[in-house]
């Protein structure tokens, strides 16, 4: 069944829509990312204009946050004063970064850009993670070698301290805020909620126990991403609401099943794997920059 | 002024047998409902004379154009190591869509001044005249939007698909691809003896988006800010009630 866009004014099979959602929908279950680096991508492999697919995803993964952090809530693993403080510097690098999206949009640069981050994002992350998850798989075999742990960093030498209670942390305000801005910059451009980067910032940089890290990085990221979407809808009028409400169900569902299959995978066998898609998505946009494309040529609308 | 041409040339080159186009469309109005997937339009007609055909050959060349938009054409180079967008030309006006279906071959059918006059073949009907100096290849750029826009099908030269009788009745259909922009589709239909025009009909087929379509295409551009909020009104109440719906039924 075709169902055509309001806004992206194409026309798309809807049940396409509806399996991607389920689709990124249970690998964000399993691995409990918000799927947003996989989701935008794959828009643009179905011909959905970037600008859309960047601003209909942050209305998305609203959606998918909202729907998580109710379970995190429940379970008391949300540093509601972290998220705060993370959120000052995510509200300050939305704003900068939707700037930022509409000045290249206008030099025609906003595809490059996006597709640069993804490349540089993904890379570092997924290399990083599929490092580290090949070690833990090598240490549970003999168990005798320990991790070494750094303790005192910057984050402890900084000025304005404050005390985190549900972290047990007291550290600096500053290092969350800069973490808070960049991640924001960065979900404005790539149309993430950029959880996927909040994640290990908060575990290496800041410190903050797991166990508390995946639901602050839901709570933040819900402002963050609909403070986005508000802004993309008012500067760029890029958001389109048939394709969320798509996008929308398939996920949600979707990620429901992720979660029961997730939860008979082991721990280093799962971030392996999710390692190893990050790659084979970071591996196919740096290949569409490296090679030389057989059409040269492409048509921007516009021209204000 | 078209009209006026029209009807100097008939009268200069066919003082005895003017020759004059009827023509009707299936529907002059399409309508972009949440599952449009393209629409054909037949459009049909007939030859009005007053006296015998005259002699030569008679062709009918019928155009659909999309609402007429600035593009910008961007050309990719191999900068740093990567392919990015190096140089682009803005094409002033070019029709979000184009078909241009003839009786015989194009080219053979209409003379080259006559294309030039009345913008009939695909690349007249684009026009690009701000390239800026530093491009020097700027047709390069034309013909790349042509090629793109013909792959997608939202141009196409349609050579030998109108269906002529008797040198009076014509027809031939036109498919409008899923991708429309909405706006007026100006119809043109042209008939044509020797590669001049003798008789030019004018119509429009209406493109609409309606109903659903339609409010959030409005909503979106004149209330962007409530727009917005609904976004995410509905994001919210729908991760809320996936969580509820789940977890009722775990238990």
């Amino acid at each position: 069944m075709q169902i055509y866009l309001p806004i992206a004014e194409v026309s798309v099979n809807a049940f396409l829509l509806l399996g991607l959602g389920g689709i990124v929908g249970i690998l964000s279950g399993m691995f409990g990312v918000g799927g947003g680096f996989l989701m935008t991508p794959l828009l643009f492999f179905i011909g959905i204009p970037p600008a859309v697919a960047v601003a209909t995803e942050a209305n998305q993964i609203v959606a998918s946050s909202f729907s998580g952090v109710l379970a995190h809530f429940k379970r008391r693993t949300v540093d509601l004063r972290m998220g705060l403080v993370l959120l000052v510097g995510g509200l300050i690098g939305a704003a900068l970064g939707v700037q930022l999206f509409t000045m290249l949009r206008e030099m025609g640069q906003v595809d490059l850009l996006v597709k640069l981050c993804y490349v540089v994002f993904l890379g570092i992350i997924g290399g990083l993670m599929f490092l580290e998850s090949l070690r833990a798989i090598r240490r549970s075999k003999n168990p005798t070698t320990v991790p070494e742990r750094k303790k005192h960093g910057l984050v402890h030498a900084l000025p304005f301290k404050m005390k985190f209670r549900t972290s047990g942390l007291y550290i600096s305000v500053i290092p969350p805020i800069v973490v808070g801005l960049f991640v924001g910059i960065l979900a404005a451009i790539m149309g993430v909620g950029g959880g996927f980067i909040m994640v290990p910032a908060m575990i290496y940089i800041l410190g903050m126990p797991t166990k508390v890290v995946i639901g602050t990085s839901l709570f933040q990221i819900i402002f963050v991403t609909a403070f986005t979407t508000l802004l993309h809808a008012t500067t760029n009028y890029t958001v389109d609401m048939a394709l969320a409400v798509l996008l929308l169900i398939g996920g949600v569902v979707g990620a429901q099943i992720g979660t029961r299959i997730g939860v008979k995978l082991k721990a280093e066998q799962l971030r392996i794997l999710l390692s190893i898609m990050v790659l084979a998505v970071c591996a196919k946009l740096a290949l569409d920059l490296l090679i030389e494309p057989s059409e040269l040529y492409s048509i921007g609308t516009g021209g204000h | 002024m078209l009209r006026l041409t029209a009807a100097l040339l008939c009268l200069l080159a066919l003082p005895l047998a003017a020759e004059e186009v009827v023509a009707d469309l299936s529907k002059d109005e399409v309508a972009i409902t949440a599952n449009f997937d393209g629409s054909d339009i037949l459009i049909y007609g007939a030859v009005k004379r007053d006296a015998p055909a005259a002699a030569g050959p008679m062709e009918v060349i019928i155009t659909v154009s999309g609402p007429k938009q600035p593009v910008n054409v961007r050309k990719k180079d191999w900068r740093f190591g990567i392919w990015v967008n190096a140089s682009s030309v803005e094409v002033d006006e070019a029709p979000s869509f184009y078909a241009v279906a003839s009786s015989g071959a194009l080219r053979e059918v209409l003379s080259r001044t006559e294309d030039l006059r009345h913008r009939i073949s695909i690349p007249r009907a684009i026009r690009s005249v701000g390239a800026p100096s530093s491009v020097v290849n700027a047709a390069d750029f034309t013909d790349a939007l042509i090629r793109i826009r013909t792959r997608k099908n939202l141009y196409q030269q349609l050579d030998n698909a109108v269906n002529l009788f008797d040198e009076t009745l014509f027809s031939t259909t036109i498919d409008l691809p899923a991708n429309l922009v909405e706006g007026p589709y100006d119809t043109r239909i042209f008939l044509v003896r020797d590669g001049v025009v003798v008789d030019e009909y004018e119509t429009v087929i209406k493109v609409n988006k309606v109903g659903l379509e339609r409010w959030i295409y409005d909503l979106a551009h004149e209330q962007p800010l409530i727009y917005g909020l609904l976004s995410l009104f509905i994001a919210i109440v729908a991760g809320w009630g996936a969580s509820a719906v789940f977890r009722y039924i775990r238990f």
